[in-house]
């Protein structure tokens, strides 16, 4: 009796909390204020606007962005986590604090700690210009952008990844020795395919966030290109259009969804039954 | 768990015991972050009895949204100009008659019935200032500084920070094309725009809050900043190093005043508090630790040498001539909005 009510809270905490903001956005992203009668009327003119050839190619290019910083997350924690995940117990529990840690600092300080590093008198460019090289011109740009969502991000790449690959039974690979396959083999028939839910749930975590960021390309990238989260930020707090600021957001949801239903695909092929989280 | 109880029981006792033996009135006072000397605060309670509940907003629109919202009881709130037309047009503020207050006289006369708020019904000046160029002395040549030009000047490239808020930077462009910063004639917009866009190459950065950072970092040499922000550069990095102006073509000149908004609780205090604010003794203390510019006349008089030394900190009329305010543009908004999402895409 007990177990079938225990969940009650909780579903009535996402109905408040998740399912309610959520209906509100798809409502704002349909309605607008005329401007004859003051009154709330049907309108779908957010979505026009989106399609717009310059909404389209800020759109555009956040995913690409994003796309780039999710494939070198990848390409960099990976490794991380395969050799967290190899070490002793003890060291693999030390390890993971360690990665986790400077989530524990606040996300704009860290992010402003870059400018310091990259600026045009910056560790970086002292050091060039230290051993006599010129300075490079490393902040205000794509490049600086992309360097803050690979540092932000890279622990949900690799937290995720390192917990599949610690469960990874090691008598399968033992097996797959035994079987006369080198490691090179035994990486690529047998770690990695194994390890493809965490790699799944890995691009997803990154890609959200980086894909909706805002603070980033306004810290690191000189405010030089505008993203789609800065356009969702904009107009709900300079333009005050709730139902444009609405709309994109519902087709970014949209997309992640899509994105994320065409991986999920991906990994029922590879696994089975193995689920995205 | 019985001790637990109690324990909940007894703390919950405490709770409505304390709320029932005080009387105090808290006014909820809204400003903007760090743009107060939060020692003026505990001055007023101890001289009134009555605490302040005090909260901070980073942006006029943050604020209106805040309030427009409903569910909050500010008592005083800090807008600037064109929102302050804004909320009156919306009927947001409370009438309360502002020149009627015992400490409205030393307010400067330049400082009353301006267009937002023509017959000072609504809102008593805070602080004012203007936008302009901060500027390292060893990077730029001082003679290319009092125009808006230099910002368009391929000499300066990669070391121009331009104010990432498309009405300031706009407002920018349509000064130094000669035009009014209040131009909604979409021929002037395009104009404005087409010079935003070909100066992007010659820009470092499109910054709001860490122009003082990187000005200070020397990592830029000309920057285009709110004249409060430019002087505590000027302060902090030295007055033979710094520099700031306000181009020959005119910028935006600005107020930020203090107003009751709708529904206040407290209509009487939130008067009371106002006018403590603009006493001279204490709108002197007050800007000595902001730094931006008093409208209040008798605290200028007493104000120390260093701020008084401050180029354009209290320019003469003719140094403001072709200064405007800013003016609400209604729906025109989002055609600024969308000249400057083309500016950043580009």
């Amino acid at each position: 009796m007990l177990k079938k009510y225990s969940g009650h809270p909780y579903i009535l905490w996402s109905m408040i909390f998740i399912v309610f903001p959520l209906i509100l956005v798809i409502y704002y992203s349909l309605v607008k204020v005329s401007s004859e009668t003051g009154r709330l009327m049907f309108s779908i003119e957010g979505y026009k606007t989106f399609m717009q050839p310059l909404y389209l190619k800020v759109f555009i290019k956040s995913v690409l962005l994003a796309l780039e910083a999710t494939a070198l997350c990848l390409v960099i924690g990976y490794p991380i986590a395969y050799i967290i995940a190899n070490m002793k117990p003890e060291l693999q529990k030390f390890m993971a604090l360690l990665l986790i840690l400077p989530m524990w600092m606040n996300f704009l300080l860290r992010t402003y700690a870059w400018i310091s590093i990259l600026g045009k008198n910056g560790i970086i460019n002292r050091f060039l210009g230290v051993i006599g090289l010129p300075a490079l011109d490393l902040m205000f740009n794509d490049k600086a952008v992309l360097i803050g969502m690979v540092y932000n991000f890279l622990p949900f790449m690799v937290l995720p990844i390192y917990t599949v690959l610690s469960k990874i039974d090691k008598s399968v690979i033992e097996a797959a020795q035994d079987l006369g396959a080198n490691s090179r083999i035994v990486m690529r028939k047998v770690v990695v395919p194994l390890s493809i839910p965490g790699i799944i749930s890995g691009i997803t975590m990154v890609f959200m966030p980086a894909v909706s960021t805002f603070v980033i390309p306004s810290l690191l990238g000189g405010g030089r290109s505008v993203l789609i989260g800065n356009l969702v930020e904009q107009q709900f707090l300079v333009v005050g259009n709730w139902n444009f600021g609405s709309a994109i957001s519902v087709v970014l949801m949209i997309f992640i969804l899509m994105s994320m239903r065409i991986m999920k695909r991906y990994d029922v092929e590879e696994e089975g039954e193995m689920n995205l989280w | 768990m019985k001790k637990m109880l109690l324990m909940l029981l007894m703390g919950l006792m405490l709770v409505t015991a304390t709320a029932c033996g005080e009387k105090q009135v808290v006014l909820n006072v809204y400003n903007w972050g760090d743009y107060i000397d939060e020692t003026i605060l505990d001055d007023f309670e101890a001289e009134y009895g009555i605490k302040v509940n005090y909260e901070m907003f980073a942006s006029n629109e943050d604020m209106y949204v805040k309030i427009k919202q409903g569910g909050t009881k500010y008592d005083v709130a800090f807008p600037s100009d064109y929102m302050i037309e804004k909320m009156i047009k919306e009927d947001m503020l409370e009438s309360f008659d502002a020149a009627s207050l015992e400490n409205y006289p030393y307010i400067g006369e330049k400082f009353k019935g301006l267009s937002y708020d023509p017959d000072n019904q609504y809102s008593v000046p805070y602080l004012w200032g203007t936008v302009g160029m901060v500027y390292n002395k060893d990077m730029v040549d001082e003679a290319d500084m009092k125009s808006w030009d230099v910002l368009f000047n391929e000499k300066y490239k990669g070391q121009i920070l331009m104010y990432d808020s498309q009405r300031d930077a706009l407002a920018v462009a349509f000064k130094t094309l000669g035009y009014s910063l209040n131009s909604t004639d979409p021929k002037e917009l395009e104009a404005a725009k087409q010079l935003l866009i070909n100066q992007k190459d010659l820009v470092l950065a499109y910054v709001t809050d860490n122009v003082k950072g990187i000005m200070l970092s020397e990592e830029a040499a000309i920057g285009v900043d709110y004249s409060g922000d430019a002087f505590m550069i000027l302060l902090e990095g030295g007055l033979d190093k710094f520099g700031y102006v306000v181009p020959e073509e005119g910028s935006n000149m600005w107020f930020d005043a203090m107003v009751i908004p709708k529904g206040a609780e407290h209509v009487e205090e939130a008067k009371l508090f106002i006018d403590y604010m603009s006493r001279p003794d204490v709108a002197l203390k007050n800007v000595e630790y902001v730094q931006y510019s008093t409208p209040n006349v008798e605290a200028v008089k007493n104000l120390s040498d260093e701020l008084k030394s401050i180029p354009y900190a209290y320019p003469s009329d003719e140094e403001l001539d072709n200064c405007e305010v800013f003016v609400d543009p209604g729906t025109f908004v989002e055609e600024y909005n969308k000249a400057w999402v083309e500016i950043k895409a580009n």
